[in-house]
């Protein structure tokens, strides 16, 4: 049965390089260059035309997709099922939020050049000493990846050693989410409170109304996401990717066998924090806004079930699965808002039950039809 | 024969008496009336006596008159004489009331009133004679609220009143009162020993206006160059005024005892159906908390149908919102949970998607915003026990409610055939089901069970909080918590965790604020899982994995 398949797959034009490394990167560069292109020459009138709101929107879930990448990195590699993805993402974005904060200067409704808009408002003189370095890009690049991979470190490394696994960790990982959120609730916390951190101006010296910084956004999510996803790919491939793979599949197994599964874990843990981190600081200057609702327990497991749809055992499913979801739900927000919840509880039941191995999983069953069918054509020929 | 004899005999004897009686108050009522009538033509300095001769006849309108006169409230008319009672409607205009009929009459102008006059001294004889009969009322309330009145206020004219009732008083709370009165008096307006006399009366006394006299005499007291006397009474003032601040904290203590203990109660009934379909069943119920919201919003829909039956609505409510939410769990657990054995991950997934589609059910069906429960009235109101510590009755019939709930579950689980199948199931699957017990229809059952629990709670979330689409979802994280904090698999372990969760959160709560306690604890919780990955009290033995 599998010889005829590989024999097959040569011969389609289309699956040339089944590589979905190749095809992901490739696809990836395409949409890009012809978003690009449809915002940049086509005249507005023109059906080919990309408006500068889809880019935006494009960008939105080229972030989604990042964001997503990470969640299969652990949940699909590594049998972690962490709810906590969305705090690591919130945290990545409230670095940028900051230093995005600290760029609008004197420009704010106060006009003071120190200090944001919100902690004028709450009477502060100076800056709370976590603020500190925030106007300088590279505190910002380290802040992405510290904050998030920080956290991820500190809670792996005590769940890890104590083998807190499963849906234990699953349900710890929620709790922490939940406690982050109640904290930026809080405007004692300095972070905006309520309102979060908003009304950016600029970034790294462009407007970020200026259409032109828009598409520059997306371009970079979409190629920052294509780096991602190298990384990931090789990460996954190799030696230590394997040694995660099968603690994902018996973990006292690769115990007995001498490695240490909390250190790998911690590892992966810790990258796919910081990979979160990074979506989140790309994601806040295209939406211009960040706040504490981010950190709720739904959004985490939004991401989850993006994984879930697009599939977890593939790198290029987390991505697939991130975009249909998120696509589905700006349309179905737009038409009937109240049916979202529904349609988004039943993806949940429905693809857990029927589809364990989401789209991806189709995959290689369509192939090996789309095979059998011309197969048989052949024969019949 | 006999009995129809005797029967006879106590009719006539009760009809009797009763005439008697009528006669008597015949006579009474009229020549109250007559009294009544002679206030307007009376002189102010006649006055006093005529009162007194009115407060000794017991009529149910005595103190009424009384009062309205204290008040001001008392008119004549210029026409008639007639005695009534004016209140002000609008400018110059009187609504008229007779005070010996209570007949309204019509409203008149103030030229054709007059008042009833009185002064200072009347106005404070008044009070003493309204005192008088407050205090010997047979009503415990009255009395009560009289003293605590005339302790706000003391005077001359209240200690005498005070020494001459306190013998007679049978309530021993009331006399207690009475007391704490007489030596405030004594305190104030005594010599040297009488105060310090008053000082070991009033020692421990938890009067507020006990301690606020303390402060205040001690504040008046010359910070230098005190007399021997006066350094006497300073030291005893202190030490008084400690002994009563260390009671206070100690009720104090006492009271976020109680609010732990409420919250814990909380917590335990939002957690005890999960550590049923949790910790007995092993299975991630991430809609447990719309479970809760179901049993919230049943009652509800009870309290809409029945308008009239308000309170009696919670006690259709329990067994209401068992039915509804543990219907509910039954049908998730066969639609979905069962083709899910053995992927926990999986489950908390559908589980997940359950509870967006409950939540969004309820939001089509009843709105999105918060709908009111009302609380019958034997839920408000508090048990005072002395003045600075009380049990309100809600808290305290949740604390009896969830021991009840807790206690009953117990029961099931370990005297019920039922519970010997769930625990035979839970323990070795397959070893129960060679000994013929279906453990599809077990496991169906107890999650059933888990649910209804959770409907329950529900109810009685219902009476703290607001009932809203959101209901279920504050509490899941926390019920989660608890359970596996308690120990998965063990109920006396649940308890135990809920009760503590409650009280750290209350006794962190005046130190840092609601919300920070809140975080403070869920961060706790998180470390303490991390170390202690069973929790407090981990199943040993061949069930433990």
């Amino acid at each position: 049965m599998n010889t005829p398949i590989t024999e097959d797959s040569t011969k389609q034009p289309l699956f040339r390089s089944t590589n979905p490394l190749h095809l992901t990167i490739g696809i990836l560069f395409i949409t890009t260059l012809l978003v690009t292109l449809g915002n940049l020459i086509f005249p507005e009138s023109s059906v080919l035309h990309v408006s500068d709101y889809t880019v935006s929107l494009l960008g939105k879930y080229l972030c989604y997709a990042l964001l997503a990448l990470a969640v299969d990195l652990v949940w699909g590699y590594c049998g972690i099922l962490s709810l906590g993805h969305g705090a690591f993402f919130t945290l990545g974005g409230y670095a940028m939020g900051m230093y995005l904060m600290r760029q609008i200067g004197d420009r704010g409704v106060y006009g003071n050049p120190e200090l944001p808009d919100f902690m004028v408002f709450l009477n502060l003189t100076e800056l709370p000493w976590f603020w500190a370095g925030s106007d300088s890009i590279v505190w910002m690049v380290c802040m992405v990846f510290l904050g998030p991979g920080l956290l991820a470190f500190i809670f792996g490394s005590l769940a890890f050693r104590s083998r807190v696994s499963g849906v234990y960790l699953s349900i710890m990982t929620q709790a922490m989410t939940y406690a982050l959120m109640l904290a930026f609730f809080r405007n004692e916390m300095g972070f905006g409170g309520n309102n979060g951190l908003t009304d950016f101006k600029e970034i790294f010296g462009f407007s970020l109304q200026s259409p032109n910084t828009k598409l520059s956004l997306f371009v970079a999510t979409a190629v920052i996401l294509a780096l991602a996803y190298c990384l990931c790919h090789f990460i996954v491939k190799s030696k230590m990717g394997r040694v995660v793979t099968a603690i994902r599949d018996s973990e006292s197994r690769v115990r007995f066998v001498g490695y240490k599964p909390e250190h790998y874990k911690l590892w992966i843990f810790v990258v796919s924090a910081m990979l979160a981190g990074l979506a989140g600081a790309l994601y806040v200057p295209q939406v211009g806004i960040i706040n504490p609702g981010e950190f709720s327990p739904l959004n985490s497991i939004e991401m989850v079930i993006w994984v879930a749809v697009g599939g977890r055992n593939s790198l290029y499913g987390a991505i697939i699965g991130a975009i249909i979801v998120s696509y589905a739900k700006t349309r179905f927000t737009a038409i009937m808002p109240e049916a979202w919840l529904f349609a988004l509880g039943g993806l949940f039941v429905l693809v857990t039950l029927l589809l364990p191995k989401g789209i991806a999983g189709l995959i290689p069953s369509i192939k090996q039809k789309f095979a059998k069918t011309s197969n048989s054509a052949e024969a019949n020929s | 024969m006999h009995r129809i004899f005797l029967l006879w005999l106590l009719l006539f004897i009760s009809g009797q008496s009763y005439a008697i009686t009528t006669d008597l108050a015949v006579d009474a009522s009229s020549e109250f009336n007559s009294l009544v009538n002679q206030l307007p033509k009376t002189k102010l300095r006649n006055m006093a006596p005529l009162i007194e001769q009115i407060s000794q006849i017991q009529e149910p309108h005595t103190r009424d008159i009384l009062q309205f006169m204290l008040d001001g409230e008392l008119y004549f008319l210029k026409t008639n004489k007639q005695v009534v009672r004016a209140q002000a409607i609008a400018y110059k205009l009187y609504q008229l009331t007779d005070v010996l009929t209570e007949q309204s009459l019509a409203d008149v102008k103030k030229s054709r009133i007059s008042k009833i006059k009185t002064n200072n001294r009347l106005r404070s004889t008044l009070r003493s004679i309204i005192a008088k009969i407050d205090l010997t009322d047979k009503n415990k309330q009255v009395r009560l609220q009289a003293v605590q009145q005339l302790l706000s206020s003391p005077s001359k004219e209240s200690t005498a009143i005070i020494t001459e009732l306190i013998d007679n008083e049978k309530d021993e709370y009331v006399q207690a009162l009475m007391a704490t009165t007489l030596s405030l008096q004594q305190l104030k307006a005594g010599d040297f020993d009488e105060k310090i006399e008053a000082l070991t009366q009033l020692s421990g006394s938890l009067e507020p206006t006990v301690k606020n006299e303390i402060i205040s005499l001690l504040a008046n007291l010359p910070e230098k160059e005190l007399t021997a006397e006066q350094q006497i009474l300073k030291d005893v003032l202190s030490s008084t005024l400690d002994e009563i601040e260390i009671q206070a904290s100690f009720y104090s203590a006492l009271e976020t005892v109680f609010f732990g203990l409420s919250l814990g109660s909380v917590l335990l009934l939002a957690a005890i159906g999960l550590a049923i379909t949790f910790g007995v069943m092993g299975v991630i119920n991430m809609a447990h908390g719309e479970m809760i919201m179901l049993g919230a919003y049943t009652t509800y829909v009870i309290q809409l149908a029945f308008p009239s039956m308000i309170e009696y609505s919670l006690l259709i409510a329990v067994p209401a919102a068992f039915i509804v939410s543990g219907t509910a769990g039954v049908i998730i657990e066969r639609g979905v949970i069962r083709f899910l054995k053995g992927r926990p991950l999986e489950t908390l997934l559908a589980t997940f998607g359950i509870s967006l589609i409950l939540q969004q059910l309820v939001r089509t069906i009843f709105s999105p915003l918060n709908r009111q429960v009302i609380s019958p009235e034997w839920m408000s109101g508090s048990w005072q026990i002395n003045p600075i510590f009380s049990l309100t009755f809600n808290r305290l019939y949740i604390i009896l409610f969830s021991i009840f709930v807790f206690i009953s579950l117990l029961l099931i689980l370990k005297k019920t055939s039922l519970g010997l199948h769930v625990r035979a199931v839970s323990q070795n699957r397959d070893m129960a089901r060679a000994l013929s017990i279906k453990s599809d229809w077990v496991d169906a059952i107890t999650f059933g069970l888990g649910s209804g629990i959770a409907g329950v709670a529900g109810v009685v979330l219902s009476q703290l909080t607001n009932v809203g689409p959101n209901l279920g979802q504050a509490y899941i994280i926390d019920s989660f918590l608890v359970v596996v904090f308690g120990g998965v698999g063990n109920l006396w372990g649940t308890v135990v965790a809920a009760m503590s969760l409650g009280l750290t959160n209350k006794f962190l709560e005046p130190v840092t604020g609601s919300v920070l306690a809140n975080i403070i604890v869920l961060v706790g919780l998180v470390l303490f899982i991390q170390k202690r990955p069973k929790g407090l009290f981990p199943q040993k033995g061949r069930s433990a994995d």
